[in-house]
């Protein structure tokens, strides 16, 4: 199929999408389904079939993530005379509430229908006169949504992950098309690395270079490969977005590769991640048969195809080296750098990996410009960054904010502050591989280089945030406990000293610490750090480290506190 | 890549019937290895269809994907044991996964595996002797904003309690104990 039908196909969506008067969306992401959504959207389209309205009055429509999921299910309200409106908590009842406030009901056509029907428009009536509906109501202008700003989660929310057409009516597959058309593959990589995008898996490599080192590797092979082994415990962003627009990943991926000359390529997947397994290989079949994947993409005489693989359960696995040996079948083990994949990849070809964001990323920079995108953000950091926020916080969802935000704006302002009698304690960011940032830093601008000068890192986007009920040394224990389970046993300093340094933190959260133990325990944290042979390891000891930085007295209670009197 | 005599070989082994058991859940191993051209690079995929298929990874399973990929045993088995999803024993006949993801955890979750493991006396990752209750823990499920979360049987439950968690398992389990005396003779 050709770029101008494409337009076509979005041009024809566009204008059955005008047609409604009103549509309801409800969003179908992993959160809200377990919060019950499956119920919701069938209980709307229920309430919506048994109205028996004009054509053209209403339509039900699943959509991926609108990021408030601890209140979840959302359902929002697009009505031609009104703003949108977000509904909170939606299970059936108040679904059939804001189906008997919003859309008229019909008269019965045909008398004769069934009882179902009968009974759910009996229920609706009752629904119009039930009070309460507008505490569901969600404040737009709130700082959840007002200090946000959405560039890879643009159409999250707004798209049907499971239609192609949604994506090109949102202006989907127009940055492929502009590339193809107008862009050499050397001209795209400097467009990017001009856009000072950074790899957002969490060590932050500038991406364009990475394309340049592919692109300019002479090989008749090379492959690309998208990295969506999100194992961080409390991150779940590419998961979101795998799961929620699908198409827009699969097409920074089918850009990346026009630039770098590569023609296969992979989505490794999480095997935790059913739902964006699903929907990435629906979003593959369906740009395959509408030639956006396959021989000549798009008709020009680029060749690509896409497949997926999914991943079993090893958090190791997010290391590149790591996921190339998974992806080939292998046990995923490290190895030594160089050579890099760039060079040395998949079946030892030249091969690009990037996160899940990072290509998410593509689609908005080509469009609005490397220049566009290299004025959000701070100096070093452009663009945005996604953050699953969690843990004890009133408002936890998924985030989108320009790099430079404050901590303490993610926290008071849009996770608006930690509920109870408790108070805050700490920002952990980067999972196990990050650490933990007390108070006295919450006015630090998160980017790269802040985090890492506080002992943490970016990460690939997990932000749990801790109150003052929890005890430093036993969150460190936890990390531990995880280190020590995803060391794949490789390398000596990773799988011995991850033992060690919890064997430590055991004796002394037990009471039998000694004095000198604090000591022991930072000196073998930096030889696990210095030593180790994959990010795993040079990062597992991040979450004792910063706590022994800035909780150091709890350490010192537990040690002194167990001394014989 | 395999030259092409090796692969014909593999198909022809293929082509020569069901698997001799009669067993039907051979058939999505056979599709699998098949659908892959028995690339020994499938070995991962081949094994997430095993499971599917069984429900497990027993020897005899590994044999028979090492034999028809032409992975050594060693091989396989290194693979399988490397990789958390797999597993080796039976599960229960209902399971109950709780989170442990970081989210889950600060929320409370190692008291919900605790209080379940105490009250169904099973250990964790285990399953009852009566093999009707397996309790496993997963790695963040990512439904953090509903943290902590337990999945039974497939259907996810967000904000659990240990009580709320026992209550639910003890429902599942009170049912699975009316079919057993509803369905005795006399």
């Amino acid at each position: 199929m050709t770029l101008e039908k494409l337009e076509k196909m979005a041009q024809r969506e566009r204008e059955r999408q005008e047609k409604f008067e009103r549509r309801v969306f409800c969003c179908i992401s992993t959160a809200c389904l377990s919060a019950g959504a499956g119920r919701t959207i069938n209980a709307l389209q229920e309430a919506v079939d048994a109205c028996q309205c004009k054509e053209n009055d209403v339509e039900v429509v699943q959509t991926g993530c609108m990021g408030l999921c601890s209140r979840g299910p959302l359902v929002r309200v697009e009505d031609k005379s009104g703003e949108p409106i977000i509904y909170a908590d939606v299970d059936i009842d108040v679904s059939q509430q804001i189906i008997a406030k919003h859309v008229p009901m019909g008269k019965l056509k045909d008398e004769s229908v069934s009882e179902d029907v009968q009974e759910i428009r009996e229920k609706l009536k009752k629904a119009r006169r039930r009070k309460g509906l507008e505490q569901r109501i969600l404040d737009t202008n709130a700082p959840f949504f007002a200090k946000q700003e959405k560039i890879v989660l643009q159409n999250v929310g707004h798209v049907d992950p499971e239609k192609l057409e949604d994506y090109l009516a949102h202006g989907g597959y127009s940055a492929l098309g502009h590339v193809l058309q107008n862009m050499t593959p050397e001209e795209i990589c400097d467009e990017i690395l001009r856009s000072g995008l950074r790899g957002r898996g969490g060590a932050g490599f500038p991406t364009g270079m990475k394309w340049n080192f592919v692109r300019k590797e002479e090989s008749s092979t090379k492959y690309v490969v998208v990295n969506g082994d999100e194992g961080d415990p409390g991150a779940y962003m590419d998961r979101t977005m795998m799961e929620d627009n699908p198409h827009q990943v699969l097409e920074g991926m089918i850009i990346a590769a026009y630039a770098v000359g590569a023609s296969y390529g992979f989505f490794y997947i999480r095997g935790e991640y059913p739902i964006a397994v699903d929907r990435i290989r629906r979003a593959i079949r369906t740009a395959r048969r509408n030639g956006i994947l396959g021989k000549n993409v798009l008709g020009t005489d680029f060749n690509f195809n896409a497949a997926v693989r999914i991943g079993a359960g090893a958090f190791v696995c997010g290391e590149e080296t790591a996921l190339i040996h998974s992806v080939e079948g292998k046990r995923g083990m490290p190895r030594m750098r160089p050579p890099y994949p760039s060079t040395s990849g998949l079946w030892g070809k030249p091969t690009l990996i990037n996160n899940v964001e990072t290509m998410a990323n593509i689609p908005p920079i080509i469009n609005g410009g490397a220049d566009w995108y290299s004025r959000i953000g701070t100096e070093k950091s452009n663009g945005t960054k996604v953050f699953a926020l969690a843990g004890q916080l009133t408002n936890t969802g998924l985030i989108e904010v320009p790099m430079g935000i404050t901590l303490r704006e993610i926290i008071y302002d849009i996770g608006n502050d930690v509920p109870g009698d408790a108070e805050f304690k700490a920002a952990q960011t980067g999972g196990p591989s990050g650490g933990c940032i007390p108070t006295e830093h919450l006015d630090t601008p998160v980017d790269y280089e802040n985090l890492n000068k506080l002992g943490s890192i970016m990460g690939s986007g997990g932000l749990v945030i801790i109150d003052t009920t929890t005890s430093m040394p036993e969150f460190a224990h936890f990390f531990m406990d995880f280190c020590v389970d995803e060391s794949c046993g490789k390398c000596v300093p990773c799988r011995v000293g991850t033992v060690q340094i919890r064997t430590l933190l055991d004796k002394i959260i037990d009471g039998r610490g000694e004095p000198e133990d604090l000591n022991k325990l930072e000196a073998l944290c930096h030889i696990v750090k210095a030593t180790s042979l994959c990010g795993l390891g040079q990062s597992a000891p991040n979450p004792v480290l910063s706590t022994l930085r800035f909780f150091r007295e709890e350490y010192q209670t537990l040690i002194s506190s167990q001394e014989p009197t | 890549m395999k030259n092409s005599s090796e692969s014909q070989a593999n198909k022809k082994h293929f082509n020569s019937s069901d698997h001799p058991s009669g067993d039907e859940r051979f058939k999505v191993i056979d599709r699998t290895m098949k659908r892959f051209d028995f690339e020994k690079d499938a070995l991962l995929e081949v094994l997430h269809a095993t499971q599917e298929s069984f429900g497990f990874l027993s020897n005899d399973l590994l044999i028979y994907i090492s034999s028809q990929l032409r992975v050594p045993l060693s091989q396989v088995y290194g693979v399988a044991t490397f990789y958390h999803s797999f597993t080796f024993e039976p599960l229960g006949k209902h399971n109950c996964i709780i989170c442990t993801g970081t989210a889950c955890h600060v929320k409370g979750s190692a008291t919900i595996t605790q209080a379940l493991s105490e009250q169904f006396e099973v250990p964790i990752g285990k399953t009852t002797e009566d093999g009707l209750f397996s309790l496993t823990t997963a790695r963040c499920l990512g439904s953090c904003g509903l943290a902590p979360v337990a999945v039974l049987d497939g259907e996810v439950h967000g904000r659990q309690s240990p009580q709320s968690t026992i209550s639910l398992v003890k429902d599942i389990l009170a049912r699975e104990t009316e079919v057993l005396e509803q369905g005795e003779p006399g």
